[in-house]
């Protein structure tokens, strides 16, 4: 009796779930996945090939954005890490009280503005027309309107911005939980700032360091509205071709090529950086 | 470099003013928004021409249209209301479900349906719309081709949005309320079921409401997440578009103070949810 209702409470609160995992996750991937190797002989005729993957090789266009979009995502990573390391230290060990509240409170205010709002923010900022460039003509250290936007150190500056609150919060969790005897230790047995720093506080962060890294790294290598609206002509970001071929030339084949090759570069590089920092995407997610 | 060990005065100085620098970094953007939304000029750039408030309540008379009298935006944001509502009710409703199921109950690959729970945290948000579109519209496509008949609800439009959307918030909310769940004296409900109650009422009257802050959290959260989402909804959008979306296209067309009046809307709105959620949870924790 007792065993059957287990059962039961079992499948009702399991079905849900699957559900929800299958219809909306595991599926649509899979159906991307088999949508990536059909290849259109006509208009209702479809074969099975290769011709996607091709195109993404022997079109330069193609993979050097993929390349470009990889480097550029873990380049924004590691500078949102060293920006916001310091940070975290200050508001886990060195603040007390209401200044650490209030601290941390700063820092989660900007991201209850969506990326939208934030990336508009920026334009505003940097443009020909925007304040610095206003600033610096009204100091007179420039003659003309100065052009900061619309390059790839605005789309830099952009994307660490967007990055910075999911590195802070899991830094500053795991730095609070340090003991701070641990760190004494390390002085009084003879080790200075680098050697505390680098044998004591970066291994007892790291599953906040990996958990920060893999969840900015996502971000940046998903976003689109900052590449887009603050990058060059030449700034192409892989998430926008995606776009282009499923909106506007409706080559949904190409499209779903694409979207693979991005889900497995990104899933290539959270499997590497866990492995590599001994960390399990358990530990560090859930 | 903790309080005990003793640190340089230089050191002191620049630590402070890299501090000061970075709070700089993340106010600079927005402030700048905000205030631009009362610039009286048609383009939000310096120089000040003095304090408006016509980008949101200029009727349009005198050349200027402000938010309020704004049909496009409006009905973008009355579409971002209603998709964030459903999306809302049902990844917080899965959260809760999902919760019981992977803190109380034991069952075969629990560990590896765990980690299949967390995937959506690592697709970008671009490929969830994309791998949902294809699904469900090639889905209609080949059923209209074939049958004649026409699905209309997979095709782009607001109900695919909200399936996209709760495809990752719904993760988000399972992680917020299992939080809370694990922290539960299990005793309590014990105590319950010993003084006569069933596992049902026990389930309501003492379980749930010490949820209830992670619940509202999770709420708060998911109501967010969804409004300001941008890239799984651009790939499904149809001819309603929401907010964001709305918000991207006018943008491209060039900006006027009127996108600085929505931006601060956004923040002020976005800012009172969270201190409201905080602050309940805060109170009954």
């Amino acid at each position: 009796m007792r065993a059957s209702a287990n059962r039961l409470a079992l499948w009702l609160l399991m079905a849900p779930f699957l559900l929800w995992i299958l219809l909306l996750v595991l599926l649509p991937h899979l159906d991307m996945l088999r949508v990536s190797f059909q290849v259109r002989e006509s208009w209702d005729s479809l074969a099975w090939g290769l011709t996607q993957y091709q195109n993404f090789f022997e079109e330069s266009y193609y993979w050097r954005t993929f390349v470009r979009t990889g480097v550029m995502s873990l380049f924004t990573t590691a500078l949102t890490l060293l920006i916001a390391f310091p940070i975290a230290w200050y508001i886990a060990r060195l603040a007390s009280g209401r200044a650490k509240g209030l601290l941390f409170l700063a820092c989660l205010v900007p991201f209850w503005a969506s990326e939208l709002v934030r990336t508009y923010g920026w334009m505003i900022l940097l443009r020909e027309s925007g304040l610095f460039s206003t600033t610096l003509q009204a100091l007179g250290l420039v003659d003309g309107p100065v052009e900061m936007l619309y390059n790839d150190v605005a789309v830099i500056i952009g994307l660490v911005y967007n990055g910075l609150l999911f590195m802070l919060v899991p830094l500053v969790t795991t730095l609070d939980g340090l003991d701070e005897n641990l760190v004494e230790a390390g002085y009084d047995l003879g080790g200075g700032h680098w050697t505390v720093l680098r044998e004591v506080v970066i291994p007892w962060a790291m599953p906040g360091i990996v958990s920060g890294c893999i969840v900015v790294f996502m971000l940046t290598l998903g976003s689109y509205l900052t590449p887009i609206l603050m990058g060059g002509k030449d700034s192409a970001w892989f998430t926008e071709q995606i776009f282009t071929q499923f909106i506007t030339r409706f080559n949904w084949e190409q499209g779903a090529a694409l979207g693979v090759l991005l889900l497995l570069l990104s899933s290539l590089i959270v499997w590497a950086g866990l492995r590599v920092t001994g960390q399990s995407l358990r530990k560090v997610m859930g | 470099m903790i309080r005990s060990v003793p640190r340089s005065r230089w050191f002191d100085r620049l630590y402070l003013l890299y501090l000061v620098a970075f709070f700089l970094y993340l106010a600079l953007p927005l402030l700048v928004t905000a205030v631009f939304a009362f610039n009286d000029a048609p383009f939000p750039s310096l120089p000040w021409k003095g304090f408006t408030l016509d980008w949101y309540l200029a009727d349009g008379s005198a050349g200027r249209t402000g938010l309020f009298h704004d049909d496009g935006l409006l009905s973008a944001l009355w579409v971002s209301v209603q998709v964030a509502f459903w999306v809302t009710l049902v990844s917080v409703s899965l959260g809760c479900l999902n919760a019981v199921l992977f803190e109380r109950l034991e069952f075969r690959g629990k560990e590896l349906l765990y980690l299949v729970m967390l995937l959506p945290l690592v697709i970008p948000g671009v490929i969830l719309g994309v791998s949902i579109l294809v699904f469900y519209s090639g889905m209609a496509n080949t059923v209209s081709m074939r049958w004649q008949l026409e699905l209309d609800l997979f095709r782009p439009g607001l109900p695919l949005v909200v399936m996209g959307q709760v495809a990752f918030i719904t993760t988000l909310s399972t992680l917020v309320i299992a939080a809370r769940l694990r922290k539960f004296d299990r005793q309590l409900e014990e105590a319950a079921l010993n003084l006569g109650a069933t596992p049902v009422v026990a389930w309501f009257t003492v379980t749930l409401p010490w949820l209830r802050p992670a619940i509202a959290g999770a709420a708060a959260m998911a109501f967010l997440m969804s409004f300001e989402n941008f890239n799984t909804t651009v790939m499904l959008t149809g001819s309603d578009t929401p907010l964001t979306v709305a918000l991207f296209n006018r943008l491209r067309e060039g900006s006027t103070p009127v996108l600085n009046a929505v931006a601060l809307l956004l923040m002020v709105g976005s800012a009172a949810l969270a201190v409201l959620a905080t602050g309940r949870s805060s109170k009954t924790a």
